[in-house]
């Protein structure tokens, strides 16, 4: 197989390897799957439902059980999907196929390849502290680990997830004795409920944009308790606004859809709220450090905790990951991702909407 | 260190001018006198000299935060503030300093001046380690001299005379000259007697509104005094019990900047305020802003600079006339009293008036403007008061149109602060032959959907990278518009604009269609040689 290398353009034969990389991204011949391919093929292998990882059209889908319904949401009703639970293993042409928590949203998984006694581990996106709304981070044990890097900078090191819920609380509180309404900004699969489970025993009232209210409703069904919310756009012409906490997507920053709710202050739940200037260029009053991805200390414990002796590194911050892992002896590479040029290199704007 | 970080991150978090006056009057009501003293010092952009270098710093904030000096050079990109940087890599804070603003900087910070590298070293590292995060981004701040946060000295004056229930003028009057931060400043500085402030108080400035219909609707051009507009720092000089002062329009008091200016209040009679545009002045005729600049950001005015660059307040208007408030007077009269003040052959020149009998003849004059290194005209309606604030109807200004240029984007680099890891920084080129040459820069001017655009244009099309800087595909053309242009031996196309910004995003043009050197240089006033 020959491909392009993301480093230098050059092309690049990987020979013997269990997995390469293909115009449509990470492939296993020897299987004849795709996992979380950019475009429709034949047979996909599924990390989670979040669109960039998640994309339509596929002949069949393989996924973990936690994760179906999700993910039905974003490939299609009627499209074939095997469901397979946490840790239950199926051959695909010999390889052997299993699906393990990645603890990053409901469903999200590890994938572990292993054929020829070998072991890939592709990780999807992944966090390892602890989520009510999610099963937790599993290490699991390969000679190969794909690694996102999305926040591959030690500037990016996450607060104890009980300060952010106070200081969000803190916040609303406040908000409400000014007279302000509060609008919280949190991608709408994932991040919003997961705020939502941290506050299932606040007094309330808490009202939800279209496109959360519909993910909550799914992660209520799969058994996640969350806190009680109503559909904004259901609510009464009359709604007195200023005591609400309001869920929003990050996108509805500034929009008309906004001007309901009349005096208010914004905050956005992001781990890119670790920075001033991405909280400042965006004009929000508040940011909340608070990330389904892991930060670099957790990136370099899942790495090491994987024992693998080669990784590959995709989206965000591959280059210093790379740069980093090499300094520790590991053979890393920067792997070239749906994405073009070096968008989320940087962490810049496009990468910052995408973070799910 | 406390209540100083917590101010800082409260002024941080908002962009409303009345939540950053209320968090520093809160602050300055409740803190130590000498606490308030330091704050308001380093809010209004004073700072000790300078005592820790920014190389040796890294060095050792690098050491502390146990990573090598590419991924600290990596991380100081995506965050764009140095003072942040250090404080997000420290390793995580076992403590949180009670110790009040002036401790740290009268007992931890200043002793390091006669320090060696070793103990500024240690202290440096042991202050890092008794601070939680925030204190040690304020602290940082507070050392690297980049203390900036969206404060304005009237801010802090506003603060300062809510927080002592003075007027504030009297606060900004008591600001200005020579004060150490200390509590006993901070006690004169809102002791409830203001006679001493008195003195000082100048007017609020009258503006004039531009003129946006066509210039035959002000009517009979013999109702109208027209004057130069002209391009300096607009400010009122006051003469007063024997002192002068000068203030700028941004209620500064710049006394001190133009000691010109305090030779000239000595000429002046008892009692006059003169309002009128300080500028850099030259064998009777302006010199290019740009020097002005040079002499501005001076602390120290040195005899070199003040014989190359003297200045003279170019007079509008009389305000103050042997103590006696004339505002109320007309213009005319006032006129007259400005003319017979005037000393003659000193710093203050009065505003030539231009004469014209049509408009027609007037709209032909205005051609001359940038010959003259002026912005336009000013119209004054005759028998107007001096009015107060920006009004519409007595004062117009009737500006020249800027120049404006096609140019290709060449080079690009990201912004700091907010707009940090944004590619929002760019160079532009024009065609000489078949060569782009650089020729300005520019950051403002553009949407924040357009620099999101152009950030992902110069990620997809970067051709090389020198550091933080790209170059670029050159297929971008922007059309720069500029204010006054003149010829620069320190620039590679020979010639710098003053302040250039992006006027349109010219999707309709390809880089072939830029303009040429050869065009630009013919905009350069001519025999006007290089100035420095």
């Amino acid at each position: 197989m020959v491909c392009f290398s993301p480093l230098d353009g050059r092309a690049v034969t990987y020979t013997e390897s269990i997995l390469e990389l293909t115009g449509n991204g990470l492939y296993c011949a020897r299987g004849d799957f795709y996992v979380d391919p950019w475009r429709p093929v034949d047979r996909a292998v599924i990390t989670h439902a979040h669109s960039d990882h998640a994309c339509p059209g596929s002949h069949g889908y393989l996924a973990a059980r936690r994760g179906e319904t999700l993910l039905r949401v974003r490939v299609g009703g009627d499209a074939s999907i095997e469901a397979l639970d946490y840790g239950e293993t199926v051959s695909l042409g010999g390889v052997r196929v299993s699906f393990h928590p990645a603890g990053h949203i409901l469903g999200s998984a590890q994938v572990r390849i292993e054929s020829g006694g070998e072991v890939w581990v592709v990780s999807g996106d992944y966090k390892r502290e602890p989520d009510p709304t999610c099963a937790a981070f599993e290490p699991v044990a390969c000679h190969t680990f794909v690694t996102e890097s999305t926040f591959g900078l030690p500037i990016y090191r996450w607060p104890p997830e009980a300060e952010v819920f106070a200081e969000i609380r803190n916040w609303w509180a406040a908000n409400q004795q000014a007279g302000k309404a509060s609008v919280l900004f949190a991608y709408s699969l994932g991040k919003a409920q997961r705020v939502l489970s941290g506050l299932a025993d606040a007094p309330g009232p808490i009202y939800t944009h279209g496109a959360v209210e519909n993910y909550c409703r799914l992660y209520r069904e799969a058994g996640i308790a969350l806190a009680t919310t109503t559909h904004a756009g259901a609510a009464p012409a009359t709604t007195d606004w200023s005591r609400a906490l309001i869920l929003a997507p990050p996108s509805e920053n500034g929009t008309p859809w906004m001007r309901r709710f009349g005096h208010l202050s914004t905050g956005f739940v992001s781990g890119w709220m670790r920075i001033r200037g991405a909280r400042r260029r965006r004009s929000l009053d508040r940011g909340f450090v608070l990330s389904d991805h892991a930060d670099w200390p957790g990136l370099l414990a899942a790495i090491s905790g994987s024992g693998a002796s080669r990784v590959w590194v995709t989206h965000g911050y591959r280059a210093p990951v790379v740069e980093w892992l090499k300094q520790q002896g590991l053979d890393a590479q920067a792997i070239e991702t749906r994405f073009e040029g070096e968008q989320d290199e940087t962490g810049a704007e496009p990468a910052a909407e995408a973070e799910p | 260190m406390k209540a100083f970080a917590e101010l800082y991150a409260a002024l941080d978090e908002t962009t409303k001018t009345n939540e950053k006056v209320e968090a520093l009057t809160r602050y300055l009501s409740r803190v130590p006198p000498a606490d308030a003293a330091w704050a308001t010092t380093f809010l209004i952009g004073r700072r000790p000299k300078r005592l820790l270098e920014s190389r040796k710093l890294a060095q050792w904030a690098i050491e502390e935060c146990g990573i090598p000096e590419w991924l600290f050079a990596e991380c100081y990109h995506a965050v764009g503030d140095f003072a942040e940087t250090i404080a997000l890599l420290l390793p995580p804070a076992q403590a949180s300093s009670d110790l009040p603003l002036h401790y740290w900087i009268e007992q931890r910070l200043l002793p390091l001046r006669d320090a060696d590298d070793a103990a500024k070293r240690g202290s440096l590292v042991s202050a890092w380690r008794e601070m939680d995060e925030r204190q040690r981004f304020a602290w940082n701040k507070i050392i690297t001299g980049e203390f900036r946060v969206g404060v304005s000295q009237s801010l802090v004056v506003r603060a300062v005379a809510a927080a002592s229930g003075l007027d504030a003028a009297a606060v900004s009057h008591r600001l200005m000259g020579d004060w150490q931060p200390t509590a006993a400043f901070w006690t004169e500085l809102v002791a409830p007697d203001t006679r001493d402030a008195d003195v000082s108080r100048p007017y609020p400035f009258f503006l004039a509104y531009p003129l946006d219909g066509p210039i035959e609707e002000l009517g009979d051009i013999s109702q109208w005094q027209v004057e130069w507009k002209w391009d300096g720092i607009r400010a009122q000089l006051i003469r007063r019990n024997g002192r002068t002062f000068v203030w700028s329009r941004g209620e500064e008091l710049m006394t001190d900047r133009f000691p010109e200016m305090e030779a000239l209040g000595a000429q002046l009679p008892e009692g006059t305020v003169v309002d009128g545009e300080v500028l850099p002045w030259k064998s009777g005729e302006p010199l290019p802003f740009a020097q002005m600049q040079r002499r501005i950001g001076r602390k120290v005015l040195g005899p070199r600079i003040l014989s190359d660059v003297p200045v003279v307040i170019v007079a509008y208007d009389l305000l103050e006339l042997h103590g006696e408030d004339i505002r109320e007077r007309p213009l005319e009269f006032r006129r007259a009293c400005l003319e017979e003040i005037a000393p003659a052959d000193s710093a203050l020149i009065v505003s030539p008036i231009v004469r014209a009998d049509h408009w027609a003849e007037l709209t032909v004059r205005r051609q001359e403007a940038r010959a003259r290194k002026v912005e336009g005209f000013m119209l004054k309606r005759i028998g107007s008061p001096y009015r107060v604030g920006r009004r519409r109807g007595d004062w117009w200004k009737w500006k020249i149109a800027p120049y404006s240029v096609d140019a290709v984007l060449i080079y690009a680099q990201p912004g700091h602060g907010r707009r940090a890891s944004l590619f929002t920084d760019y160079t532009f080129g024009v065609w000489d032959g078949t060569e782009l040459v650089p020729f300005a820069k520019a950051y403002s001017g553009l949407t924040d959907e357009e620099i999101r655009q152009v950030d992902a244009f110069v990620r997809a099309n970067t051709i090389e990278k020198f550091g933080p800087v790209r170059a670029v595909k050159p297929e971008l053309v922007f059309e720069l518009a500029f204010e006054g242009i003149q010829r620069s031996p320190r620039h590679k196309s020979g010639i710098a604009v003053r302040f250039p910004r992006m006027a349109r995003w010219r999707t309709d043009k390809k880089a072939k269609d830029a303009d040429t050197l050869e065009t630009i240089r013919a905009l350069l006033p001519r025999g006007g040689g290089a100035t420095d």
